[in-house]
């Protein structure tokens, strides 16, 4: 349907710059999030692309023609786009159908094709049996389902959605997550996602986008992105991770405590001088005893420092010595330690990913 | 599931020319917002900015303090503004010991019969000030008055001791109708206060005095000192009352003093002149007045905490009873029967016999009079269109302050200047009026349109402070996914705002109505023969001494007023009058 263009776009607010020179395409029909802290800049964008804020640089295209520049920016109205706000916006005035109507409505469609199209829409977020209430009759999910009918009936060159499911609860969250993909499978509609939510970017994204402070830190597929991370910030802002320091000496890196061969790190970037990697805790294996065959992972003797059981995994804290900090690492339920038993851990050198 | 892919409504355009480019990016809306901005500045800065320049011009228009000189050189003119400021503290002192132990009474206490006490209020606040003069006039009045006569039948004596033409009486009267706002203020101070504080000092040992006196007296101090503040620019702002007690009494306030100098011929530069101290001290005031009442660390402010209990005041209750139901009694009831006496009366002084009833004065002024008739229709329409204007416009002012429509800088001013009127006295603001729209380019004096104007701009506060919490109450993203999905701004404001904000529009509507169907002082100074509204009819007939047919017009402008109340209550519930930010 439509590709959209975001071309040195900077934002700022007297002295305060909220987006910093920011470049993203999107492909027709893909899913970009913009993931990142409140504050970074993310809704700011969002909120460029839909025509409510003016860049104060660059520009942004849609299809080839420049809806936003510092000059003059097209209204949103007339951006052919629709959005899902934090709030929903349901017009509480209005019934489902109305509501869900009023961009069709808008665009002059006769009113029996409203009516078809309105009852399709309603079948496919399921709530067909619900056209003529009013919103405040409805519950948190089901209003969510009339802002998702209400933005995609009317077939948006791109839709626009603002944290969308941080008013639901957590379980309701996750089953409109999919939700979400799926309408955005079936329709194939270009969508920019805003959400601070790491698991609803993974879940729903083609690629995710992580801002922090106004810009892009890094833009990469879900799988690219948490096992790749390219900077400190992106590797501890999606999931839970250990950074170490590491300082190269001859053909290994020595990490205080440890070292490991230098040519099993990721090539890029192995340049001179300390490096920083980042592993996750369950990309570490703790063992009780000394393994009897070494597989070529690095081996480290240490002890538990201290440890939580959070049902689903333990979470251990293991002090190494030389280390100037304990390394986190996660197992599962059954894999029991006491708190100062000696343990071995085994890092896989190929899982550390080298950050700026 | 498939759904059916309709090409896109706007066919997706290649390339613009730079014209068609330029006119399909611009936001066709602003237009209507510049207007209101340039009918704030007709209304709000051009009055005031000519009542200053006339202030130093002479009759040629050449700068001249001379107008300074003979306005504050007469010892009659120093008087005057001595008066003001005597009738002001007394009055505000009045009214403490009136609001204050009947504020406390229905909010903290067990007192029985509050149901009536809070109509009696009510009905206090719905009477106009000037109307409750007249009632005044006719129980205190020399000689004749009612309890005058009263006096006289019991002791026997020559004559009665009341005189309500006097300093006396006009404090009297003007605290009479200027006590509810201390009830108010003090009310809702008390409302916030939980009992928890209350029980806190009490189990620290205080009993039920010490803890009203150390603790709950303190926290509500703020709310009397902002409210003794209102109650003293009331007092001095007020026209109608003084001009009905004081003339006859022989002595002046400045507003009647003010009222002078328009006599023919009129010295308008005089009058301004003589107004600068009036406008000085009401905006020095309320600022005071909000510095106090918005003071941080005051739990009182902060919203309603915790769980309330009523005092209980065993035998007492019935003492504050007879106390609260003595101050209604000469607010509201004695004053209203002898109003519907003599309206109904063929003569009022021939006292309440059924010989003596008739219905003639009120068919009188409400059909055969052509002069009530016409002065009825006048309120009506300009209260109405002043109402509606003012709602309109203060609607566009809220809209483009809370959508940040224009620079965060520039909409703090344009707030500022909507809620400027709420200091500037009637009076004041009608001499204003009066110096501004007087001569060409804008001749509007002798048209309805001034006073509908004047009205207009006294009221817009009233108008403003609604529309803007309605607004407030509208989240921006309802009108975003308007926009979004392809409707204008005005789509959003005309399907998703407006049908929204009916009911609290409605509400203000009435919040204005009432007060401008009522208003004198600004009325007083710029009607003409053809544009005669109620209320300066019914002040031009308390010359002749129809007291029937004043009681009468008065009675037809409080019928109108209840029937708007009532409609009031339907919509915004029982205390919307008497809420604080209703006042």
């Amino acid at each position: 349907m439509s590709t959209l263009v975001l071309r040195n776009v900077s934002r700022t607010f007297g002295g305060y710059t909220a987006v910093d020179n920011l470049n993203l395409t999107l492909q027709d029909g893909e899913l970009v999030s913009l993931l990142g802290p409140s504050g970074c800049g993310k809704t700011t964008t969002l909120r460029m692309i839909a025509g409510f804020v003016t860049p104060t640089a660059g520009t942004i295209e849609l299809d080839g023609e420049v809806i936003s520049s510092p000059a003059s920016s097209l209204p949103p109205d007339k951006r052919r786009m629709s959005m899902i706000f934090q709030s929903y916006a349901i017009w509480p005035n209005m019934t489902v159908a109305e509501n869900v109507g009023f961009g069709l409505k808008i665009r002059k469609v006769g009113g029996d094709e409203i009516r078809r199209r309105v009852d399709e829409i309603l079948d496919v977020v399921q709530l067909r049996g619900l056209r003529d209430r009013y919103p405040a009759e409805l519950s948190g999910g089901q209003q969510q389902r009339v802002a998702l009918a209400r933005s995609v009936v009317v077939k948006p060159a791109v839709l626009l959605l603002d944290e969308p499911l941080s008013n639901l609860d957590a379980n309701l969250r996750e089953e409109m997550r999919f939700e979400i993909r799926r309408l955005h499978d079936e329709f194939g509609i270009t969508m920019v996602y805003v959400t601070h939510d790491q698991a609803e970017a993974m879940v729903t994204s083609d690629r995710i986008a992580v801002m922090n402070k106004g810009r892009i830190e890094q833009i990469d597929a879900p799988y690219a992105l948490y096992g790749n991370p390219r900077t400190r910030f992106v590797a501890g802002f999606i999931g839970r991770t250990n950074f170490l320091k590491g300082q190269p000496n001859g053909m290994a890196v020595d990490f205080g405590g440890f070292s490991v061969p230098a040519d099993q790190l990721p090539r890029e970037r192995a340049a001179a001088g300390d490096i920083l990697v980042s592993i996750r805790p369950q990309c570490i294996n703790l063992l009780g005893a000394r393994p009897a065959t070494a597989n070529g992972h690095c081996l480290v003797e240490g002890s538990i420092e201290r440890r939580a059981y959070l049902g689903e995994y333990w979470d251990y804290y293991v002090s190494i010595p030389g280390a100037p900090e304990p390394l986190r690492v996660t197992t599962r339920p059954h894999e029991v330690f006491e708190v100062r038993q000696p343990v071995y851990i085994e890092i896989d050198a190929r899982q550390m990913a080298l950050v700026a | 599931m498939s759904i059916t892919v309709t090409k896109p409504i706007r066919a997706v355009p290649g390339a613009f020319s730079g014209l068609g480019q330029r006119w399909r990016h611009v936001d066709k809306s602003s237009w209507v917002w510049l207007l209101a901005i340039a009918l704030l500045l007709l209304l709000v800065i051009n009055p005031l900015l000519r009542l200053l320049v006339v202030s130093f011009q002479d009759a040629n228009g050449a700068f001249t303090f001379a107008n300074y000189v003979s306005a504050y050189s007469r010892v009659r003119h120093l008087e005057a503004l001595g008066n003001s400021l005597l009738l002001g503290v007394s009055a505000a002192t009045l009214c403490v010991a009136f609001g204050v132990p009947m504020a406390w009474a229905l909010s903290r206490t067990d007192m029985p019969c509050k149901g009536l006490v809070w109509v009696a209020i009510l009905g206090t606040f719905i009477i106009p000030p000037y109307l409750g003069a007249v009632g005044w006039i006719l129980l205190a009045g020399p000689n004749a008055g009612w309890l005058n006569r009263l006096f006289i039948a019991l002791t026997g004596a020559g004559s009665g001791p009341f005189n309500i033409y006097s300093m006396t009486g006009l404090v009297m009267v003007v605290a009479c109708y200027s006590f509810p706002y201390m009830f108010v203020f003090v009310k809702s101070a008390l409302d916030m206060i939980s009992s928890e504080m209350e029980e806190a000092a009490n189990i620290l040992g205080a009993g039920g005095l010490r803890t009203s006196l150390s603790i709950t007296l303190p926290l509500v101090l703020p709310a009397i000192l902002g409210a003794f503040i209102l109650v003293f620019l009331e007092a001095i702002a007020l026209f109608g009352s003084p001009a009905l007690l004081a003339l006859p009494g022989r002595f002046h306030v400045v507003t009647t003093q003010l009222w002078q100098f328009f006599e023919f011929p009129p010295r308008v530069g005089v009058a301004a002149a003589y107004a600068m101290p009036l406008l000085g001290i009401t905006v020095l005031l309320f600022w005071l007045q909000r510095r106090i009442t918005s003071r941080k660390g005051y739990v009182a402010l902060t919203g309603k905490g915790g769980e309330r209990r009523m005092i209980a005041l065993g035998r007492w209750k019935w003492a504050l009873l007879a106390y609260c139901m003595a101050v209604c009694t000469l607010s509201f009831f004695m004053p209203m029967v002898v109003i519907c006496q003599a309206a109904l009366a063929k003569a009022w002084g021939r006292g309440f016999s059924f010989d003596n009833l008739t219905l003639q004065n009120l068919y009188f002024t409400i059909f055969e009079n052509e002069l009530t008739r016409t002065a009825t229709l006048h309120t009506f329409v300009y209260a109405g269109t002043a109402s509606l204007v003012a709602i309109g416009l203060a609607l566009c002012i809220a809209y483009i302050v809370n959508r940040q429509l224009v620079g965060n800088r520039v909409g703090n001013v344009l707030a500022f200047l909507t809620m400027a009127p709420f200091v500037i006295p009637g009076i004041v603001l009608a001499i204003g009026f009066y110096a501004a729209y007087t001569q060409p380019p804008l001749l509007l004096y002798g048209t309805s349109w001034i006073l509908i104007l004047a009205f207009v701009t006294r009221f817009l506060p009233i108008a403003y402070s609604n529309s803007n919490a309605a607004i407030r109450s509208i989240h921006p993203e309802l009108e975003d996914a308007v926009r979004i999905l392809g409707g204008t701004r005005f789509t959003a404001i005309r399907q998703v705002v407006m049908p929204l904000l009916k009911r609290s529009l409605a509400g203000a509507f009435i919040l204005v109505f009432i007060p401008a169907t009522r208003e004198l002082s600004t009325a007083i100074f710029l009607y003409s023969i053809n544009t005669q509204v109620l209320s300066v009819l019914l002040f031009d007939k308390s010359d002749e001494g129809n007291f029937e047919m004043l009681a009468s017009i008065g009675l037809v402008l409080v019928f109108i007023t209840v029937a708007l109340v009532l409609v009031g209550f339907r919509l915004m519930g029982r205390d919307f009058m008497l809420r604080r930010s209703a006042t």
